[in-house]
């Protein structure tokens, strides 16, 4: 038996001051499942946070001063974030092709690991972006089944 | 554990000793903190980050921007984590093959091998 997912949704205002209270929820709603652990909670709040602050820079390249919606949802096998900006949005055949990490050419780039980090500290990551905005959609997978017993 | 960068002289290297969390809110003045440092000409600087709890690409990516400034001046610069998890986070990057990583500050400042 499956059980409904828990959704709670957020808006923040679009400041880096809050980023630490975004990481206080991954690490509330991720320790609702018991199985998982610390290291894999750990990964996942840098994911949510990597993606909260490119959230926070659009707004500030849009000069926007609007809330920034976070929602969480717990499903029996799933941990999700979706984050949500209204900034200019951006194309991935835009992003700028970095030298790979290792690369002592590497340290000329101070910016560009953000959705690196993302991509292998999530199990599953979604980027729709548009004109009007981007939503990232960040999961994990949870080992535990939640059901009803 | 808030925020917060000391320096302090240890022979012929300054150590930036840094606690809290390194993330788009406190990148800014550790940016400002270890520029100011560069700035005095220092040549050889450790970074402590074992009191660190979180960090972020911001807070690597003034890592990598201390790091290209030192060694640009022909200096040396090192990093100290003592926890695991930075260390991985580091490793995960590879940031390890570009930075030279030391679990203390003794450590960092006693090896010679550069």
């Amino acid at each position: 038996m499956t059980s409904d997912p828990a959704r709670f949704d957020f808006e923040i205002p679009a400041r880096p001051e809050y980023l630490s209270l975004v990481r206080s929820l991954v690490v509330e709603a991720a320790e609702m499942d018991s199985t998982l652990s610390r290291e894999r909670i750990e990964d996942f709040k840098v994911a949510v946070s990597e993606a909260t602050t490119n959230a926070i820079e659009a707004h500030a390249r849009a000069c926007r001063d609007d809330s920034i919606h976070i929602r969480c949802t717990i499903t029996d096998d799933r941990l999700e974030f979706h984050i949500t900006d209204r900034g200019f949005g951006f194309y991935p055949d835009q992003i700028q092709v970095l030298p790979e990490p290792d690369d002592p050419s590497r340290l000329n780039f101070e910016r560009g690991l953000g959705i690196y980090l993302m991509r292998v500290l999530s199990d599953d990551v979604e980027i729709h972006s548009g004109p009007d905005g981007t939503e990232v959609s960040l999961s994990i997978h949870l080992a535990s089944n939640n059901s009803d017993g | 554990m808030e925020f917060g960068v000391t320096v302090a002289s240890h022979g012929r290297w300054e150590v930036l000793t840094v606690t809290g969390e390194i993330d788009m809110a406190t990148a800014p003045r550790f940016r400002q903190r270890l520029l100011a440092v560069i700035g005095t000409g220092a040549q050889n600087v450790v970074i402590d980050l074992s009191g660190v709890d979180f960090i972020d690409s911001t807070g690597l990516g003034v890592l990598m921007g201390g790091a290209k400034r030192v060694r640009s001046a022909g200096g040396d610069i090192r990093l100290v984590m003592a926890g695991a998890r930075l260390a991985d986070l580091i490793e995960l990057t590879r940031l390890d093959r570009v930075l030279d990583v030391f679990d203390s500050v003794s450590a960092a400042i006693e090896d010679s091998s550069s």
